[in-house]
């Protein structure tokens, strides 16, 4: 019941804010409608039964497919991030002003419904539903109230990616077709062991609408331009939440239900994954723009993320998941920093900024910690992630530890050149007249801060909750 | 049985009220009380209780399949009727006549629909189109529409020679009109039997407009009057394929290695050249002429893949894709500017249209929830079950990928771009049918079986 209201709420308060004029109050109804999602969400964790977690109902049943929606460790990790996510980026994006801020919170409550759909469904063809419901509320986002070039920019991201799934979709039918039952549903699919030839084909099809999610190079091209041009609140989205899709999907059906290809083409994939951070990471140290270089940055940590996770030992791919998580808090950190630092000064290009720490220093501190987390620094929680994800790939071959692990060395120089340019130094006429961030600004920072602390020592509860999925994951996988 | 003869009726009482009304704005209301006669006569068909006794000697058969077909041709002329009528009276001086042939389509429509017998087939295609070539010329100041009718008129009846040369072909091989085929036993009648399929299919392929028969499509579509061009993308072209899926099921079904590559090349060669035409449309219209080859060609699955799924499928398919197009025709007609430019903006000026507009659009480029997505996906499926050819349906994937290029143009100009695009005189009438359009389509699109399943068990 309780995975039907998570879809419900955002969904039906996403319709019911198109109808809301006002844009105060459209504003209050979006933030009050994601912090209810969030008590539902919080609520999941607390009620683990069968009996909340799960419901399914008849839907298509010639087709055989059901409207099969459950809750497991994993599902419970990224719907409370994306529950998280939401209020996050409506307080932290309150200051922002919309044209039609009606249709910009409803779509945004539309987009929340969809990917809660995703990391809740449990039948193959009603994924595909929600995997594509998704995609098209953050088209409308980023196309009408992004940057100057959004238009051509945002439809890149769009046939790019619908070609992708149109591929998934060809794979879906065929395993369907394959299947004895003739079912979408998991527990059917999980069952089946899916002949050589067939996974190997399928295992391509599955892929590349992930990697071109993820983003995996060399499908990333249309990412860097996607978060810079889109407003910032739908670029938290994309980066914060979207991307967990792919892992996510990766995680749910592609190596449970092709584990023979997974292993057989593993080298492929870590090997353009490793190569994609190397990739990534240098071209992020040559950005001045700071949205395109957390857009690098991002590349970089989520192809860490794949690589461990086709490394398929159970360090690792806990590793992965605790870092789904951390990934998301931390890049929706920094984004809010960009977003309060572009709003401030009208600029994002690292070369016209400088000496905000001297006027604004509680900025500055939350930004150092946030920056400091996004390198993996002890203490902070993508410490944990990161080093149970390197070990799985140590475990995995010791070369792909060498190359992927320079990545950190490169974050380093990236993220503190960043800190250094925009924050220390002198301040110039732009940034002359800086002024320290407001209350609510600094309250979503310490909740973010609070967090990667949290996390950092404490990553117990996060493993614990996702111990199960890791465990079968990797027993599909032997 | 009921919906062929009284459509029929109906036409000449359409023409003979032209006598005696003198107010042409009436024209519309007699067309209204005809398509809810023909939907209360196709109630009965549906039951198998005929109104008319008449020894038709098994060349129709009236089963399920076709009789639900005819319910979705009425409920579109319905709802086209009552969206575009209008528009169809200023078309010129003789509205009750344009509305005449549109009934007789409609016979046409029935007897493709239920025909059991070649010559029957025959008929029903020609009736269908011959009053066609009539309203493409409607407009006959105007030398483009002139112009298509007279292009659509030599076409057809090249397709229509092609296919009585199939069918006599066919009956020289058999000695039978009938549907099925009887086996023959000597290599030369073989050859004839091989031969009359092949050419059944260009003719039929040419109605459809499936590539590479498709050439006369833009022309036509592009110089008849508007609101003709919306009935003859929808109504007309979906009933041509069920008269083709009928056709290839019932007589040739057994014969699959004669023909299945062949509609595999026809299919392919036709999503790709509509598709990529389409791409470089400038103007909506035309745009809009390119997206219903693309259709057919996603349709010809249907053909191909004759079993079950394909059978509840297209009739999916002529749901979704009648109701969409009509829609986006009908507003279509309220624009002053048929290019692409000619919607920027719309969506300030007219926000209820442009989101309606856009859910026919999502609907055609087959994004989920709306019923194009499901059509296109029983159509896939239809032809996986049909052990379909892997080339073919990473094809028709691409060629959906490509389709969302001009589908998409079409909401950036409507929301994303500048411009002071409106529509005129839209009344909250027209806007309250275009949301019953949409709504059914997201209806289909989140339930299919409201139309599939419940219908074909009820009966």
């Amino acid at each position: 019941m309780l995975a039907l209201l998570l879809i419900l709420i955002p969904l039906i308060t996403g319709v019911a804010a198109f109808f809301i004029k006002n844009e105060k109050s459209v504003k209050t109804w979006a933030l009050v409608a994601s912090l209810a999602t969030l008590i539902v969400s919080l609520w999941s964790l607390m009620h683990q039964d069968n009996y909340h977690s799960i419901f399914s109902k008849e839907w298509l049943p010639d087709l055989g497919s059901s409207f099969s929606l459950g809750l497991d460790g994993m599902g419970r990790m990224l719907t409370l991030l994306t529950a998280i996510a939401f209020p996050v980026i409506f307080i932290a994006t309150n200051k922002s002003t919309y044209k039609d801020s009606n249709q910009f919170f409803g779509l945004m409550l539309l987009s929340q419904a969809g990917l809660m759909g995703v990391f809740l469904a449990t039948d193959l063809l009603l994924f595909y539903f929600f995997w594509e419901l998704a995609l098209v509320p953050v088209y409308f986002l980023s196309s009408k109230w992004g940057g100057e070039r959004r238009i051509p920019v945002t439809f890149k991201f769009f046939i790019y990616t619908f070609l992708g799934s149109l591929i998934m979709l060809v794979g879906i039918l065929y395993v369907y077709y394959i299947n004895p039952e003739k079912s979408f549903s998991m527990a059917s699919l999980y069952n089946y062991t899916f002949g050589h030839k067939a996974q190997s084909i399928l295992f391509w099809m599955f892929f590349l609408a992930f990697a071109i999610k993820m983003p995996i190079f060399p499908f990333h091209t249309w990412q860097p331009d996607t978060y810079e041009q889109s407003p910032t609140a739908t670029t938290m989205v994309l980066s914060g939440v979207m991307v967990k899709m792919g892992l996510f999907a990766v995680v749910r059906w592609l190596l449970p239900l092709f584990p023979e290809a997974a292993h057989g083409n593993d080298n492929i994939v870590i090997g353009l994954s490793v190569v994609g951070m190397i990739y990534a990471s240098c071209i992020a140290m040559v950005q001045d723009d700071l949205k395109r270089l957390v857009a690098y940055s991002s590349i970089a940590h989520i192809g860490l993320m794949c690589a461990a996770l086709f490394a398929g030992n159970s360090i690792g791919v806990q590793g992965v998941m605790v870092q789904m998580f951390n990934h998301g808090i931390n890049i929706i950190g920094l984004w809010v920093v960009v977003e309060l630092t572009e709003r401030q000064f009208g600029t994002r290009k690292m070369s016209e900024l400088g000496g905000i720490a001297q006027k604004a220093p509680a900025l500055a501190i939350m930004l150092v910690i946030i920056a400091l987390a996004n390198i993996a620094l002890p203490l902070t929680n993508a410490f944990v992630g990161e080093f149970l994800m390197f070990n799985g790939l140590y475990q995995f071959n010791v070369w792909y530890t060498v190359v992927a692990g320079l990545s950190i060395i490169l974050a380093a120089i990236y993220t503190l050149n960043m800190i250094q340019k925009v924050f220390y130094g002198n301040t110039n006429s732009i940034t002359e007249n800086a002024v320290d961030i407001n209350w609510n600004e600094k309250l979503i920072l310490a909740v973010v801060v609070i967090l990667i602390f949290a996390m950092g020592v404490y990553p117990k509860p996060m493993i614990e909750l996702t111990k199960t999925s890791v465990e079968s994951l990797v027993s599909a996988f032997k | 049985m009921n919906v062929i003869v009284l459509s029929a009726v109906w036409g000449v009482v359409m023409m003979f009220s032209g006598l005696f009304i003198a107010d042409k704005s009436k024209a519309k209301y007699v067309a209204i009380a005809g398509l809810l006669v023909l939907l209360v006569a196709n109630y009965f068909d549906l039951h198998h209780k005929f109104l008319f006794a008449s020894s038709i000697g098994n060349m129709l058969q009236f089963e399920s399949f076709g009789m639900i077909f005819v319910t979705i041709a009425l409920l579109s002329t319905l709802l086209y009727v009552l969206l575009s009528g209008a528009a169809v009276e200023k078309v010129g001086n003789h509205a009750y006549e344009y509305f005449a042939l549109l009934f007789f389509v409609l016979c046409g429509v029935g007897i493709a629909a239920s025909y059991n017998n070649l010559l029957m087939l025959f008929l029903g295609i020609e009736i269908m189109s011959i009053p066609l070539y009539i309203l493409t010329g409607a407009d006959k100041r105007n030398l483009k529409s002139n112009e298509a009718s007279l292009k659509y008129f030599l076409m057809g009846s090249f397709s229509t020679g092609i296919m009585l040369l199939g069918i006599v072909l066919l009956y020289g091989a058999t000695g039978t009109f009938n549907l099925v085929i009887p086996a023959v036993s000597k290599a030369s009648e073989n050859m004839m039997v091989s031969a009359g399929i092949v050419l059944l299919a260009i003719a039929l392929a040419f109605k459809v407009s499936a590539a590479p028969f498709h050439f006369w499509t833009p022309d036509v579509y592009d110089g008849a009057p508007t609101v003709f061009t919306s009935f003859m993308a929808t109504v007309v072209k979906v009933a041509g394929f069920i008269a083709f899926v009928r056709l290839f099921e019932n007589a040739f079904g057994g014969m699959t290695d004669v023909w299945q590559y062949t509609i595999a090349l026809i299919i392919a060669a036709t999503l790709i050249a509509g598709n990529i035409t389409a791409v470089f449309q400038q103007s909506v219209k035309r745009m809009l002429a390119y997206s219903s080859i693309s259709q057919a060609g996603f349709m010809l699955f249907a053909v191909y893949s004759v079993n079950a799924f394909a059978k509840e499928g297209i009739l999916l398919y002529a749901a979704a894709y009648c109701l969409a197009t009509i829609g986006i025709f009908a507003v279509l007609i309220k624009m002053k500017d048929f290019t692409f430019e000619g919607f920027n903006g719309l969506a300030k000026q007219q926000p209820l249209l442009a989101l309606l507009v856009s859910i026919f659009v999502l609907s055609l480029a087959g994004i989920p929830l709306t019923a194009g997505f499901l059509s296109k996906y029983y159509m896939v499926l239809a032809s996986i079950k049909a052990g379909g050819l892997l080339w073919l349906i990473i094809t028709a994937m691409l060629c959906a990928a490509v389709s969302v290029y001009y589908y998409f143009r079409l909401i950036q100009a409507m929301y994303f771009k500048e411009g002071d695009a409106n529509a005129i005189d839209v009344n909250p009438r027209f806007k309250a049918l275009l949301v019953v359009a949409a709504v059914l389509i997201i209806l289909l699109g989140v339930y299919p079986n409201a139309l599939l399943l419940d219908w074909f068990h009820i009966l």
